[in-house]
This record gives C-alpha cells, structure tokens and sequence, in this order.
C-alpha cells in the first residue's frame, strides 16, 4: 500500500518527517499482529516480541550481540566495497568497449547465474577457512550483479554531451568530473542499494557454511542447530535494523544529493 | 578546383572538402553528401549555410569542428590553435551543473576570460538564473545559456547549427536580434547553419547555398554570394524579403 506514496516521498526531500511516522505506524501494526499470533499460537517455535525482545537484551548485556553485529558489518563494508570497485570497472570496461562486451558477455551471463552457494563452497575448498575467503565469496557474488548495472550505464552515455566536451576542449579529467561521471551516478547509487541488500544477506551464509567463530551469520547457524528460534529472530532483526540505519543515514542522503538538480 | 593553396592573410578559415560519404548502415547503401565543397571565409564574416535537409549542412559543421573526421579533403584555420565554439541544435548543457558552471566550464581556472561571464550572463538576460539549473528553465532561457558558453570562449570560430529551431517566432527573433549583438561586440568568424531563408538573410554577411548531392553534380554549392543590408533594413521585413528574392530566386 505504501508503495503508491513512495515517488511523491521520495521526491521531496523535505518530507523526511513524513516518511518516519508512516514507517513507525506501519511497524506497529506489524509488531502488533505478530504478538497477537503469537499468543493465539502458543508454540514454542513461534516466539513473540516479548520473548525475542529479552533475548536480544541478554545478548547485548553479554556484549555478544555488538561484536557479531560489527565483525559481520566490517565484512559486509569490505566485501561491498570491493564489488562496486571491481563492478564498476568491469561495468565500466564492457560499456565503452564492443569487442570486449560481445566476447565478455557470456562470461557475464554464466557468473550472474552461478549460484551464491557453488561460489562460497568453492571459495572454501579452494582458499581455505579464512577471513578473506568470507570476504572474496561475499564480493564475488555481488560483483556480476554490479557489472551489468554499470555497463548500461556507460552504454547510455550522450554522445552529445560527448561532442559538447570535445569541441570546447574540456579536457579527460574534466570529462569525467563533469560529464561522464554525473551520468553514471544514478546507475552506481542503484547499483550500491540493491548491493547493500544483496551482499548482507550472502555474508550471513557465508558465515554460516564457513565455520567462523564470529558473525551474525555464525550465530544463526548455532541457534537453529538447537532450534532457538527466539535467538535467530532477535539476531535477523538486530541486523535488519543495521543495514536500514546505513540505507537511512547514508544511501538515501547520497542519493538525493546526486539528484539536486532534477526538475 | 582542388589546389593546395596556403590561407591568404585576408582568410580566417579554407574549407576543401572533396568528398564526405556516409557509411551504409542497416542496409542502406552509401550514402555521398558533400561533393567539391571549397570555400574561403573572411575573418569576422557572418557565413550562413542554407539548403533543404540532408544536404550535408550539418555535416559540415561538424567537419570543421573536428567531429567528423572520415572525409577527403582538408580544413585550414589561420589561427595556429584555433578556438573554436559550437552552439548546437539542441542546447547540450550539463543539466548537473548550474548556469554560471556551464557557462565558465569550458573555460580554465583564472582564465581572464571568467572576469567577463558575469557581464555575458547580464547581456544575454540571464541575470538571476546564475544558480539555477538548466532543467528548471525554459527551452528558450537554455538557448541562451548555451549562446553565452559559445560567446564566453571569445573564439575564433563560432559555429551554430538551426539554434533558433523549435522556439515560438516572438524568442527566435529576440534571440537573433543578441546572436547579431553579440557578434557585433565580440566580432568572430560565424558559420551559421539553417535552412529559415528569412533568417539566413537576416543574419548572413555572405550565404552558401547548398543543394542535395546527385550523381552527376560536380559540386553541392548552389550559390555562394554576399547580403548587403544595412543594420536597419535587417530590421525591416519589406526590406528582407526582397533581398530574399534577389538572391534566391535569381538562381
């Protein structure tokens, strides 16, 4: 229902405020039903809010919950950073160049369509049960993903503003600044929000199949080999609360600042 | 037809283009558009290109822009590294970047030049609008951002493709009236293209007429001659159609 509020929301950056009381009231109701099925269920698999709640404050007086939330964030930071990097480029690459898009291109389409698992067993088998296996598996997944967005990006490059640069001489570093680069912004922000939400969710099984001692994604696996659903819920909404603090205080902000000059 | 010949002191630019053929694409066959094109322009002359579309008027802009270089022939500037400015068709902002920014970019930092852009944006009626960005303006307001980017360059070559086209006759006529101003008070070598015979008369100090290739043409220039109205006839509607009679119809 939302949805239909969301283009005038977003548009106008002013409207922040408004944004936070229908994501509150909305919450609410959600919470709401989620106690009343829980108390109509009575399961011991189906915990209420309550119920979730106390455990995360254990986990967070123990301090267990803030280092798994930051060593899973730090991975997520890095793997993400390294997927736009190297997406980008590669996006960048094929964009610009035919004869390396038409021969790349079925390479493209076979990393696109692997899948997240083969690319974690096989980063584990082949490099070892490290730290930086987490991080390569994670950043691979997402980097394909990365790539195609910004190849339409350099694809759609004017030729225009292209010739507009030429003829007036402005020069390949003010080319880029000022008009390649603001181009391919709104394909990057795209590219970073949809990574965002794709890579926390392959680093937690990343953490999970990889045996690391540390991680939300660790801790989930433990708990649901004991079944602990109170303590997988507590953890999946610590972690969901992170990544939409990042869109919120950091994505969005960016984004609407690439859009100032929009009409 | 197609000697060499060194610019004389009295040129700014010598076109020769021998010959300009479009590639085929999409199973259209190849394509000749511009055929003996040679023509030697006079500094500070106001050179209007006219013909019917597809006769290769904008091509040869673009020739002399350095755009296109897949032809035979040459182009030769006076000025060792000539400066040259393009006011296109479309206005070709950066719609990211601001008024004043678009307008300074071209231009390098503590370039004297930008001491003057304040006074430009007075004069084409953009006072106000400094900080504005193009898309929140109307089409003709860009136009005029766009002219003052050309003017700002202060170059040696000002080339214009139809930049009036698509504006209502009330803007297309005050944007003419400040093409002609600005000419007039930073003087440069313009090569206009249109195909509005009235505005070819209005603004031209000498018009080329070009016509669409055909096999046996030796040339594309139909005509080559010089408009001679004092400033106030260019005003004058009667006065202008008549020029319009004398040298269109005369051919």
């Amino acid at each position: 229902m939302s949805q239909t509020h969301k283009p005038h929301i977003a548009s106008a950056s002013g409207s922040w405020r408004e944004r936070l009381v229908w994501t509150v009231l909305s919450l609410s109701v959600l919470i709401a039903l989620w106690a009343i099925a829980a108390a109509v269920a009575q399961n011991r698999h189906g915990p209420g809010p309550l119920a979730v709640l106390s455990v995360l404050a254990h986990e967070s007086a123990t301090g267990a919950l803030w280092i798994n939330l930051a060593t899973t964030l730090a991975r997520v930071a890095v793997a993400f950073m390294i997927a736009m990097l190297i997406g980008s480029a590669i996006g960048l690459a094929l964009g610009r160049n035919n004869t390396a898009d038409k021969f790349f291109d079925a390479w493209l389409i076979l990393a696109l369509n692997l899948p997240a698992l083969v690319i974690i067993a096989l980063s584990y088998v082949w490099i070892g049960p490290y730290e930086v296996t987490a991080i390569l598996a994670t950043a691979i997944n997402k980097i394909p993903n990365v790539a195609v967005q910004m190849r339409e990006g350099a694809r759609s490059l004017s030729r225009d503003l292209d010739e507009m640069a030429t003829v007036y001489r402005l020069g390949w570093w003010n080319t880029f600044r000022h008009v390649t680069l603001p181009q391919l912004a709104p394909f990057f922000a795209a590219a970073a929000r949809s990574g965002l939400a794709l890579v926390w969710k392959i680093v937690l099984v990343v953490e999970a199949l990889g045996g690391h001692a540390k991680g939300v994604g660790h801790q989930i696996f433990t708990a649901f080999q004991s079944f602990d659903v109170p303590m997988i819920l507590a953890y999946a909404l610590a972690f969901i609360f992170v990544i939409q603090l990042v869109e919120f205080l950091l994505l969005q902000p960016l984004q609407a600042r690439l859009n100032r000059w929009k009409r | 037809m197609n000697a060499h010949q060194p610019i004389g002191h009295a040129a700014s630019l010598e076109i020769n283009v021998e010959a300009k053929t479009f590639s085929p694409v999409a199973g259209r066959p190849s394509q000749p558009v511009l055929r003996n094109v040679n023509l030697t322009v006079e500094p500070r002359s106001f050179l209007v290109l006219t013909g019917p579309s597809g006769c290769g008027k904008s091509t040869l802009l673009n020739i002399v822009a350095g755009l296109d270089t897949d032809y035979a022939g040459h182009i030769r500037f006076a000025a060792v590294d000539p400066r040259i400015a393009f006011i296109f068709q479309t206005p070709r902002l950066l719609p990211w970047r601001t008024v004043e920014e678009n307008i300074t970019l071209p231009l390098p930092k503590g370039d004297p030049r930008r001491a003057r852009v304040p006074e430009l944006i007075a004069r084409v009626g953009l006072s106000g609008t400094e900080t504005a960005y193009p898309e929140r303006l109307s089409l003709g307001m860009q136009r005029r951002v766009a002219i003052a980017r050309g003017f700002a360059l202060q170059p040696d070559i000002l080339l214009m493709d139809e930049p009036f086209v698509s504006l209502d006759e009330p803007t297309a006529q005050s944007l003419r009236t400040l093409v002609i101003e600005l000419w007039q008070s930073h003087p440069t070598t313009v090569l206009f293209v249109t195909h509005d015979r009235p505005e070819a008369v209005r603004l031209a100090t000498r018009i080329v007429r070009l016509s669409q290739l055909t096999d046996t043409m030796t040339s594309n220039v139909l005509a080559d001659g010089p408009i001679v109205l004092t400033e106030n006839q260019r005003k004058d509607p009667a006065s202008i159609r008549a020029e319009q009679a004398r040298f269109f119809d005369a051919q």
